[in-house]
């Protein structure tokens, strides 16, 4: 999807062609409008009823009198966030850990996607894929069920720990563990489907190069680095300006299930904190006020990282 | 030709000289680290499953590490045993058939007038539809929309607010988009209108992208635990996801887990627990080597012309 798709169409028709070529435009598509009826009622309940009913930000919400009789109160709950204590935690939570993630999970799927495309037999070509992308159809739940049960005093790894000599750790309750272990699930969940996309672009590149290179004696590793690397370059800075666009919103799936009390110093985020102030203490004027400050800073932060796509020369994000 | 031949020669030998040493421990090396990635992928599941049948006592010993050690069913019995196992393996089921037919209805009822160019207002439409995938209204307003719709715990709750996945909407929408232009224009003369058309030419053209589509949602919300675990509030409706999040991560809740089991509990507790996990899991297993060349066919369209 180009960026003029979503936009520029828009001018189209409308009022240069009068009222009555709307007219006569909507009765000739009216099977069309009707099919699409029902999507765009859920996109306007669920979606912009979702974004109306961040109003109560504005507002000292309460459950009893509903949303049109609760207060108007103004910013306050904009400037309690920034009066808040965990502002500053939380705010460089989400952003180590996208950061972390931008450092260890981002490079595994390339290299990834480069070494399954050394591989010339069919089947075990296959076959790695096929094991690679397993992990990413297992439910966040398994996966970090599986975490917490690895991980724990008793666990694999501290049976392997103890094995070699070492000492038992309590990993899942270790703050300083936290962002190591969210990285190794990430990884271990995603980089294989992350390659996908990556090998998709590797199938593109022209085989006459693989094929000029080494009659100039290139060796296989050579030409990974000087036809197959600069052939997904475009490929790999667009998923880098996504990534890092999406900085803001790290998922509270995972974190909701991986954390625990004592490691709210490392691995509460944003979303998190919105998730028990704001539902489980019912402070939902004030979850909304911190809402509505993740997703103006996401909505930012991926217009930039589009624009930096454009500029780059790289088709644009969407 | 000459061209052609090379490349197919290409295909089958690599490299027209002799492999060098140097060469060789390239292929060695990339074998030898994906062979490790792989182990490394497999080998939580399987771990999940060979202790999930092993002993209790030997899996307490820390002895399961590469096999089973006396197997038995023990564990799957008495998972199977509790009722809220099989209550909340069955809602996942229901919530998964009801949410995965509502979401493909309303994806390809949303698909299919914007793949048509000649569709008034159509990028109109296609912005309001993409812009909410770049604005996340957060957890407390969802939240307020299903309880202010009454939906709180409902099925509804579990399949409706979901229902569309923009990303996978697009995918079916370029789908749409390929299908020859001069196939509608003969219907068109045939006195189809935009609906006949849809069922009777559009669908069954588009098998591959909607089995693909089906399965993109099945998966997504057999794997969902978030709807669950904010607009669910009675146990009994409770799907395995989420009944698993509490046997596992050692909630206070005390209709399932394994204080129940009396005196073994510790001894069978990580086999039931590993036992439930992979009850969870089984279906995805079971389902996914036969799908998987769908799935990335779908991720292929949606990334590369999306």
């Amino acid at each position: 999807m180009k960026a003029g798709e979503m936009t520029g169409n828009t001018g189209r028709g409308g009022s240069a062609h009068g009222w009555k070529y709307v007219k006569k435009q909507l009765y000739k598509n009216r099977c069309l409008y009707a099919m699409i009826a029902f999507p765009i009622l859920y996109f306007i309940i669920f979606k912009y009823g979702a974004i109306g009913w961040l109003g109560i930000a504005f507002k000292n919400f309460n459950a009893h009198a509903g949303f049109w009789k609760s207060k108007w109160v103004g910013l306050k709950y904009f400037k309690m966030f920034l009066k808040d204590p965990y502002f500053y935690s939380i705010l460089k939570n989400t952003v180590l850990i996208s950061l972390w993630c931008l450092v260890f999970y981002f490079p595994v799927p390339i290299i990834l996607a480069l070494l399954i495309n050394e591989v010339k037999n069919y089947m075990a070509k296959k076959l790695v894929q096929t094991i690679t992308y397993l992990p990413y159809f297992i439910s966040t739940v398994v996966v970090c069920s599986l975490v917490v049960n690895i991980f724990a005093t008793d666990g694999l790894i501290n049976e392997a720990v103890v094995f070699f000599g070492g000492e038992a750790k309590t990993y899942m309750s270790d703050p300083s563990w936290f962002r190591p272990i969210y990285v190794i699930t990430e990884i271990w969940q995603h980089a294989g489907w992350g390659s996908i996309i990556y090998l998709a672009a590797l199938s593109g590149v022209d085989q006459q190069l693989y094929e000029a290179a080494s009659i100039d004696g290139a060796t296989r590793w050579q030409q990974v680095l000087h036809v197959s690397l600069p052939g997904i370059a475009s490929i790999i800075s667009i998923q880098f300006l996504l990534m890092v666009g999406r900085m803001l919103t790290v998922g509270y799936e995972k974190i909701l299930l991986l954390y625990t009390g004592s490691t709210y110093s490392t691995a509460d985020v944003i979303s998190t904190y919105v998730y028990r102030r704001g539902l489980i203490n019912a402070n939902y004027s004030y979850g909304a006020a911190i809402s509505i400050f993740q997703a103006m800073l996401s909505l930012i932060l991926i217009f930039a990282a589009n624009k930096a796509a454009d500029k780059i020369g790289a088709a644009s994000l969407w | 030709m000459e061209q052609i031949l090379m490349r197919s020669n290409y295909s089958k030998k690599p490299h027209r000289m002799r492999k060098t040493p140097g060469e060789h421990a390239f292929g060695i090396i990339t074998a030898i680290i994906l062979i490790f990635c792989c182990v490394m992928v497999i080998y939580p599941i399987y771990y999940m499953f060979i202790v999930s049948i092993s002993d209790g006592y030997a899996v307490t010993r820390g002895e399961v590490v590469l096999y089973p050690i006396g197997v038995n069913f023990k564990a799957y019995k008495i998972a199977l045993g509790y009722s809220s196992v099989v209550r909340s393996f069955w809602n996942s089921v229901l919530y998964t058939v009801v949410g995965t037919l509502i979401a493909v209805v309303m994806t390809a009822l949303c698909a299919y007038p914007l793949s048509r160019k000649k569709m008034f207002g159509r990028g109109m439409i296609t912005f309001i539809v993409t812009f909410t995938m770049f604005f996340d209204s957060g957890l407390v307003a969802n939240y307020m929309i299903v309880s202010s719709l009454h939906i709180k715990n409902t099925i509804w709750a579990m399949v409706v607010p979901g229902a569309i996945s923009v990303w996978y909407m697009i995918i079916m929408r370029t789908f749409f988009q390929g299908i020859p232009e001069e196939l509608y224009e003969s219907a068109y003369l045939d006195g189809g209108n935009d609906w006949t058309i849809f069922i009777k030419i559009i669908l069954p053209l588009s098998k591959a992208v909607i089995a693909t589509i089906v399965l993109f949602y099945a998966v997504q919300i057999w794997n969902a635990f978030i709807p669950a675990l904010l607009y669910l509030d009675d146990s009994n409706k409770y799907p395995m996801q989420l009944l698993l999040r509490n046997i596992v991560m050692g909630s206070n809740n005390a209709a399932t887990g394994t204080a129940t089991v009396a005196g073994d509990s510790a001894v069978l507790g990580k086999n039931i627990k590993y036992a439930v996990i992979f009850i969870t899991t089984a279906p995805i297993l079971v389902v996914y080597p036969f799908v998987q060349k769908y799935f990335v066919k779908g991720v292929m369209v949606g990334s590369i012309k999306g």
